[in-house]
């Protein structure tokens, strides 16, 4: 079975899976899948939609990939993308007074660089004093969650002081709209799955991260320095999140709120692993979670199932991911040889 | 201690029991060498199971019982993709924690409506202890408080001081080693992780039935994941475990006493401090050589 075959075998499982979860509920799911079709690429408007919730899933999926790539279990996404969101608010409205290009160029890279911060600061528990980063991160989102509150209910919090949001950000920072309410942001998105790729199987520096991801003492043997992947993978990493924060204030939003990210962190983990971790991939399985995403929100009011209701899905994409890749079910098909020392 | 003091460390103390029956839970597992960051949706499935089950029997021991049972059938899936298929346990514990959001969120809906007129149930009540002498308000706490204290000591019985806990912690330090003496390893680890799951559904009922006497989407609101630092925290014992749930009741207790009080600490902040914690005390004290050896590792690594 080739590659291509089992992802879309898992993602037609989990549509199945979910699809009778629903029946189970007492909802007809023809009706609900019609809904959530129409929501996502009924129209223009569906359309554009589904695309806006595509581009923080492409990077952050892009962001976790790198990530996973490396063997770095970077559950943080949410966490850089929210301080990247943060930055990109305060840099937006520092710089809204520079001539054109710069407050929209300074705002994404003050995002991009929070972002970095905060996976940069994951992997420098991990490198200097062994802690895992897989708690490390999850730590951070929740630091990253009391930020945003602190900031938009003190410093950030909007002139009128009515509600716990900041100012819109100067017009002049704004990402401008490429086709209706499309932003530049996609654009920008595009470009680095791209570059992802050509850095990922293209540069000596993705080689050594796959080296690492695929086996750190070996890597670490051949001269690779383990460290150095980590700090690295996970500045990046963190970045594209953070540009991802920074991109959805610049281009949607136009402000920072509290529950600002609707868990897209999280649901980065299935769009990278539905990829299998692959930059080209990613964009593919952003799109579906996107489409995922924007036709929940019809199918809460016409079908009346709850829009949370995607969480199953990306739950039971994922476990479908793992079961076909298992060894256990894929050892008669794949037929890994052994180590001639281990079969001894 | 004046009355504050006292005050103080009675919250303390039911804000630590939630974390620490979690956090038992999570060190039994990771003892036997897996990491279930799933812990978090085990607790989010007792909250709502153990609403559900007192709401439909009136009685807060069914609901206890009824969260338990469906943090185990949730355990069941996380266990069948890490013992049986092998799966990286990151990932399944990952998905577990969005598949528990997405399934309580949509069944909350569904069974109690949309609009959620928040359903309340009756509660564990706190003992009346001594009338009210007030050195006694730390003692006056539920019953499932007296619980998690008293596993504290039984886990450590278990684990340390039985046949059973020692076959437990070799499949944690070297699966390969204990399975040549004849342990069946994945039964130890399948005994671990339904273990773990009733302690974590408790932790999740506690929520619902003593804490609150409600259900709220997304109610474990993180402990699970304070619960897994927990134990990196008491590094891997009991009375480590004891400790650090203490810690973070207490950080807690003071952090709503504070904002009672007006300290001038923005509120966020404050919110912020667990979590800061942690970070610090894993940053000066990173756990390391105490983690069971085998700790997250999976049958596929060890070919390479």
């Amino acid at each position: 079975m080739t590659r291509l075959l089992r992802q879309a075998l898992a993602a037609a499982i989990a549509l199945a899976v979910s699809g009778a979860a629903l029946a189970a509920a007492g909802v007809d799911p023809l009706q609900a899948l019609g809904a959530l079709v129409g929501g996502a690429a009924g129209d223009r408007f569906a359309l554009a939609d589904t695309l806006l919730k595509t581009c923080p899933l492409l990077l952050t999926g892009l962001a976790v990939a790198l990530a996973f790539r490396t063997g770095v279990w970077n559950i943080g996404a949410e966490g850089q993308l929210l301080v990247g969101a943060l930055a990109a608010t305060v840099a937006g409205a520092a710089a809204g007074g520079l001539p054109a290009p710069l407050p929209l160029g300074l705002a994404l890279a003050a995002g991009a660089a929070a972002g970095a911060f905060w996976g940069g600061a994951a992997a420098g528990l991990r490198v200097a004093r062994g802690v895992s980063e897989v708690i490390s991160t999850i730590m951070l989102n929740f630091v990253a969650i009391r930020l945003v509150g602190w900031a938009v209910h003190g410093p950030l919090m909007e002139a009128a002081g009515r509600y716990p949001q900041s100012d819109l950000v100067p017009d002049a920072a704004l990402l401008p709209l490429v086709a209706g309410r499309v932003h530049a942001g996609i654009v920008l998105a595009a470009l680095a799955v791209a570059a992802a790729w050509l850095v990922l199987f293209r540069t000596a520096l993705g080689f050594r991260w796959r080296a690492v991801g695929a086996n750190p003492r070996a890597a670490a043997v051949a001269g690779f320095r383990p460290d150095r992947a980590i700090v690295g993978v996970m500045l990046a990493s963190g970045g594209l999140a953070g540009l991802a924060g920074a991109i959805e204030v610049l281009g949607v939003t136009g402000r920072l709120f509290e529950q600002f990210s609707a868990g897209h962190g999280y649901t980065a983990i299935a769009v990278a692993l539905l990829a299998r971790l692959h930059p080209g991939g990613v964009a593919l399985t952003a799109l579906l979670f996107g489409a995922l995403a924007a036709g929940s929100g019809s199918m809460q009011r016409i079908a009346g199932v709850s829009a949370v209701f995607v969480a199953i899905v990306q739950a039971v994409t994922i476990l479908a991911v793992l079961a076909l890749d298992a060894p256990r079910l894929a050892a008669g098909r794949r037929r890994a040889p052994r180590p001639p020392e281990a079969a001894a | 201690m004046t009355e504050a003091g006292f005050l103080l460390a009675a919250a303390a103390l039911a804000l630590a029991a939630p974390l620490l029956l979690a956090a038992l839970g999570e060190l039994v597992q990771e003892r036997a060498g897996i990491v279930n960051i799933g812990i978090e949706g085990l607790m989010l499935i007792g909250a709502f199971a153990g609403m559900v089950g007192c709401h439909l029997s009136g009685s807060p021991l069914v609901g206890l019982a009824t969260a338990c049972l469906a943090s185990v059938l949730a355990a069941a899936v996380f266990g069948a993709w890490v013992i049986w298929l092998d799966a990286s346990q990151i990932v399944a514990g990952a998905a577990l924690n969005i598949l528990a959001l997405g399934v309580t969120g949509v069944a909350y809906r569904t069974v109690f409506g949309v609009t959620g007129t928040a359903l309340t149930v009756p509660t564990f009540t706190p003992l009346a202890l001594g009338g009210d002498a007030l050195w006694l308000a730390p003692l006056r706490q539920n019953v499932l408080v007296y619980v998690a204290l008293a596993l504290v000591p039984a886990v450590w019985l278990v684990l340390f001081r039985t046949r059973a806990g020692l076959r437990l912690r070799a499949v944690g330090e070297a699966p390969e080693a204990a399975a040549s003496l004849g342990i069946a390893v994945a039964r130890m680890r399948w005994i671990a992780v339904l273990a773990g799951a009733v302690l974590a559904g408790a932790g999740g009922a506690y929520l619902s039935l003593a804490y609150s006497n409600t259900f709220a989407e997304g109610m474990s609101a993180g402990r699970g994941f304070i619960a897994l630092a927990i134990v990196v925290f008491g590094r891997w014992r009991p009375l480590g475990v004891l400790a650090g749930a203490l810690v973070f009741g207490a950080t807690t207790a003071l952090q709503f006493q504070m904002q009672a009080h007006g300290v001038a600490v923005p509120y966020h902040l404050l919110l912020m401090l667990p979590y800061v914690l942690t970070l610090a005390v894993l940053a000066l004290a990173p756990g390391g050589a105490a983690a069971p050896a085998a700790l997250g590792r999976r049958r596929a690594d060890e070919t390479s």
